[in-house]
């Protein structure tokens, strides 16, 4: 066991083992710092930035920044709440996101941080970009205008010899995430409900799988995001 | 003093929001001691007759009438509410955002599996209002001072809010009266 270290949360006093992730770091300690593209089990990649805090005036992504002795974290301060406002609210408008049309709306973890952050509309104009809906695959849907490009699906979705089944596609705005041609023949049914579990939002879907929670007693309908983990623990 | 005064309008919506704006129930009886109602579907009066405290705009603007009226209400209403997805984002009307509009037009008036157009006119009328090249959220088309998501948004958050305007009062609105669905 690595040795253990003091450390500060908006000022409330901390413990963990040294090297630990942040995030995991403030869960120990029953403190929730929202994520997005970070899921359990898997090697954090921060790219969506939802989960930034500030140690030494300086923004961290806190799923890949190791906690360390003496570290002064700030999370909620109003600045940091704004600006992980934004990233969501950038995320809604730069997608198609027609939450009221989509089988994940209520099991969403893009939707459940707006409703967590209480956003009535974003500030940012919607762009509407063109993107398409790919449902060749006998058992899987997926849709583009979903993606929020998060690499969840590539990091975690991996077949028995260890390799992504998704990949991206193209670069910069004409990125997308693309089933691998070859080893998503053989997509096992475990793997697609594996890759639908693992999409935080409803890009990735298993065919005839939609809708099938009520409303009401969905993952998000009650309880916000985030509630959960600290209440367990 | 006299009652604040409501307007309410349905653009390209489904008036979804309006049925949950009744879905407040007997909160209605409350509501009509508290306000009074101008231009709205709920009283049928077609036209502005005074200055309005509160207006609520149901669905986003996909043509030139929708404009008018959206402008109309801005310049009748002191406060304006976007309520409901399709007045925030466009909602479902939007989703030929990524599609031109003549290929729209098309779809519907020729090419349809069901259409039945021998003459293949399009409508074109100039009583007609003009579509526009897409659907606009309202805080696209003018100022909005306020939005209330959700499809159709929760009765209680209407109530809520309306109330709390009324009575100019601050409000904690519960986590579960904020959705997208």
């Amino acid at each position: 066991m690595n040795k253990q270290i003091i450390f500060t949360i908006d000022q409330k006093e901390c413990t963990s083992e040294a090297g630990k992730y942040i995030v995991d770091a403030a869960r120990e300690n029953g403190i929730y710092i929202p994520t997005l593209c970070n899921y359990k089990g898997v090697k954090p990649a921060g790219s969506c930035r939802v989960c930034t805090v500030k140690v030494n005036k300086r923004h961290l992504t806190a799923c890949t920044t190791p906690v360390a002795e003496g570290m002064e974290i700030e999370l909620n301060t109003t600045e940091l709440n704004d600006l992980r406002k934004a990233v969501v609210e950038i995320l809604f408008t730069e997608g198609n996101h027609f939450c009221p049309a989509c089988e994940k709306s209520g099991n969403c973890e893009l939707q459940a941080l707006a409703y967590r952050f209480q956003i009535m509309a974003p500030r940012f104009p919607y762009q509407f970009n063109k993107r398409d809906v790919d449902a060749s695959h006998p058992k899987i849907l997926h849709d583009h205008n979903r993606c929020i490009l998060c690499k969840r699906c590539i990091r975690a979705v991996k077949n028995e010899e260890g390799k992504s089944v998704f990949t991206f596609e193209n670069r910069a705005k004409k990125v997308h995430i693309k089933l691998d041609e070859k080893l998503g023949d053989s997509l096992t049914d475990e793997l697609a409900e594996k890759a639908m579990e693992v999409c935080p939002v409803g890009s990735i879907l298993v065919k005839e799988k939609g809708f099938e929670i009520p409303i009401g007693e969905r993952t998000y309908d009650k309880v916000p995001i985030g509630e959960m983990l600290i209440t367990d623990k | 003093m006299s009652k604040p005064i409501i307007a309410t309008t349905s653009l390209a919506g489904c008036f979804g929001c309006h049925m949950s704006f009744l879905d407040i129930d007997d909160r209605l009886l409350d509501l009509i001691e508290l306000v009074e109602f101008n231009k709205s579907p709920i009283n049928d009066i077609k036209n502005f007759t005074n200055v309005c405290d509160i207006g609520l705009i149901e669905g986003g603007c996909c043509n030139t009438e929708n404009i008018h009226i959206l402008k109309e209400f801005r310049k009748n209403c002191k406060i304006l509410i976007s309520f409901g997805e399709c007045a925030i984002m466009g909602g479902l009307p939007a989703m030929r955002n990524d599609v031109p509009v003549r290929e729209c037009l098309e779809e519907a008036y020729l090419s349809g599996p069901s259409t039945v157009n021998e003459e293949r006119i399009l409508p074109n009328d100039e009583e007609l209002p003009m579509i526009l090249n897409r659907v606009y959220p309202c805080h696209e088309v003018v100022k909005m001072d306020y939005h209330l998501p959700g499809c159709p948004p929760n009765a209680d958050l209407i109530w809520d809010v309306l109330h709390a305007l009324i009575l100019d009062v601050n409000i904690e609105l519960p986590y579960e009266v904020i959705k997208y669905d």
